[in-house]
């Protein structure tokens, strides 16, 4: 299967300066976000952990650009970035990472399993790969149900680790179902790097299947958007299932605690990534050589959702905790 | 008990029930592996892929993880499967996708998610099937909140209980007894009915002692009493026929009138249902026991192949038998 190849030219693509300043917001939305989330873990107001996102943020936006908001999308451990890509509002969003009553989940749910049926997202999943399955399903019920809903699965390359995931792939191709996975490859199993636990080739594995399967920079969201585009129509036009493997890095550690990260990458190979592979960055100099957009806009933008993000901390903070009585609730319909 | 002029075998009446709710709602479908034009090995669900069709009966790769947690996804997402697990034993390879994801996905996301589906497989040794093919796991699947869990012992409750399932929005688990398919008959009528999840019944009515039994255990229990009439004993046999949620007063009243009670189960004895339906009599009748409640639960070993091996770990009548005699100092 041949690398798609991304065009140059905006106007080309069908995707306007406006589509992209949006998408250039939506990363800023989960940075700023997912930088919040760091300081609240740091100050101790936070339960629990929370696994960052921040570095891959052109995926989930360049991929969630490609959907409607019924088209459904399954989440990971990492998930924050799909969450808030598909739809979701900041203020929910800390309210449920804080385990507070407004959250998606009424508090229940926490950093790793927020869903939000209203923008078709089923849920983050903190079992590794655990929802490739479930994703297959919902293209299995949107194929029988004629409804024209594509699923997308997200997930990382330490899910390559999981039997389950290749059950999902030789169905969704046995079976011609609207699915795309859609594979973040950011170097690192938790704290052990893929070359450690993964043989062969990550897309001859999909291709195995039959899989249109089709390799992006990750960290261009530009490229992201325009496949991740065409493998949507092409799925919904009924043309079956797809793989993308998006290669990027996840710029802090597994998770919030994970600081001293030496043993296992260096800081050279972190700082490279950030100087030269940025998403944020590199659409901004995009728009600007391109005469799109000057250095203003993006500074305003970043303004916007900074009192967007801080004002919806201090709400979710000020939220109250869910009632007793909720902890033997919604254990049945 | 029902009365009813028709009778079904076990198999029948669930082929039946699907073969209802499957014309009933075209959400409901059927998915695993040789269900379709192979009936499942059981020869169960014959006739069924031909009046509904392969795409509603649907035989999938041999990826029980796979095929189970794509009925999650369908169930999430406005369908409502039925999935077919050949064995019971094969449920640790489904684990994660029943326990981690379809029973806990309502609550994780505060109510707004469900998954209406329905989980079939089979239980029950005695077929020399060795130690992969014959175990009774049920307790694997009552341990997790978010799961209702049905052992149906008759036809007519096999039918009723299943349509239940599938018109339930919530992940069911139905145990089938694979030694019941054939050998099992018993009365079915014609018309419509269900039978509610969460209620109990009573087998057999009894005075001296208190039989609960579970799927196959109950015929044990019934020939148990059978025997137990003879020397002037009589026994009341309960069959909660749902684990989750568990109808905890039927078996409470039961005992209190009795006084003595004995807890049947094919699952292994440790940790296991016996433990848990005892511990809800011990609690809830403690008062009106002349006698410590005791219970019989498969042997703990690993079941073996061998037919003089095997028989000795199932319980049977004679043991069920001789422990009640010894409750009532007879």
């Amino acid at each position: 299967m041949s690398r798609v190849q991304t065009k140059e030219d905006s106007s080309m693509s069908g995707v306007d300066r406006e589509q992209w300043l949006h998408m250039y917001e939506q990363m800023v939305k989960i940075r700023l976000f997912e930088e919040q989330v760091n300081e609240l873990y740091q100050g101790a107001k936070m339960p629990g952990l929370a696994h960052l996102y921040i570095g891959e943020e052109a995926i989930a936006v360049g991929v969630c650009e490609a959907l409607k908001r019924e088209d459904y999308i399954t989440s990971t451990h990492r998930g924050h970035g799909h969450c808030l890509a598909k739809g979701a509002s900041v203020d929910r969003m800390f309210c449920e990472l804080l385990g507070k009553e407004p959250g998606y989940c009424r508090g229940k749910g926490g950093s790793m399993h927020i869903a939000d049926q209203d923008t078709g997202n089923l849920g983050a999943n903190a079992i590794v790969g655990g929802s490739s399955a479930i994703a297959t399903g919902a293209a299995f019920a949107s194929k029988r149900l004629g409804n024209g809903r594509v699923a997308v699965c997200f997930f990382g390359e330490g899910a390559l680790g999981q039997g389950l995931v290749y059950e999902s792939l030789n169905m969704a191709q046995l079976w011609k179902l609207p699915v795309i996975y859609v594979c973040e490859n950011n170097l690192y199993n938790e704290y052990t790097h893929h070359s450690e636990s993964t043989a062969g080739s990550m897309k001859a594995r999909a291709e195995a299947f039959g899989l249109l399967t089709v390799e992006v920079d990750g960290q261009n969201v530009r490229e992201v958007h325009e496949t991740a585009r065409r493998l949507v129509e092409r799925g919904r036009s009924g043309e079956g299932p797809a793989f993308m493997l998006c290669n990027t890095y996840r710029y802090l550690g597994h998770h919030v605690g994970d600081i001293s990260r030496e043993y296992y990458r260096p800081k050279e190979e972190e700082l490279k990534w950030r100087n030269d592979h940025d998403p944020l960055k590199m659409l901004s100099s995009w728009l600007i050589e391109n005469q799109l957009a000057d250095s203003g806009i993006f500074e305003q933008i970043e303004g916007q959702i900074r009192v967007e993000v801080e004002s919806a901390v201090a709400y979710a903070l000020d939220a109250p905790f869910p009632a007793p009585e909720e902890v033997s609730k919604h254990v049945y319909v | 008990m029902f009365t009813s002029e028709r009778e079904l075998t076990y198999g029948e009446a669930i082929k039946e029930a699907l073969a209802e709710e499957l014309r009933r709602d075209s959400r409901v479908f059927m998915l695993g592996e040789d269900i379709a034009e192979a009936g499942t090995t059981f020869k169960v669900l014959n006739g069924l892929v031909e009046e509904f069709g392969k795409d509603r009966v649907l035989d999938t790769p041999i990826s029980e993880p796979g095929f189970t947690g794509l009925a999650v996804g369908a169930a999430m997402t406005g369908l409502r499967p039925v999935v077919d697990i050949m064995f019971g034993d094969f449920s640790g390879l489904i684990m994660d996708q029943v326990a981690n994801q379809a029973a806990k996905i309502h609550y994780m996301s505060g109510g707004k998610l469900k998954v209406p589906m329905v989980l079939r497989t089979t239980m029950g040794a005695g077929r020399r099937s060795a130690a992969q093919h014959s175990q009774s796991l049920h307790a694997w699947y009552s341990h997790i909140p978010g799961l209702k869990v049905l052992v149906p012992s008759t036809p007519y409750d096999a039918k009723g209980l299943m349509k239940s399932a599938i018109r339930d929005e919530n992940p069911v688990v139905i145990l089938e007894d694979k030694m019941m398919y054939k050998t099992v008959k018993g009365p079915v009528p014609a018309e419509e009915y269900t039978i509610p999840i969460g209620v109990g019944d009573v087998k057999r009515e009894g005075t001296d002692i208190t039989l609960v039994a579970t799927s196959s255990m109950v015929y044990v229990a019934l020939e148990a009493a059978r025997l137990l009439d003879e020397i002037g004993v009589s026994a009341e046999v309960v069959d909660p026929r749902t684990l989750v949620p568990l109808d905890k007063q039927t078996l409470i009243e039961s005992a209190r009138k009795t006084s003595r009670a004995i807890v049947i189960d094919e699952g292994y004895e440790q940790y296991g249902v016996t433990a848990e339906l005892a511990s809800v009599i011990a609690d809830g009748a403690f008062y009106y026991l002349d006698a410590p409640v005791k219970r019989i639960g498969a042997m703990n070993v690993p079941i073996p192949f061998s037919p003089a091996l095997e028989d000795l770990t199932i319980p049977n009548a004679r043991g069920v038998f001789e422990m009640a005699k010894m409750l009532c100092n007879k």
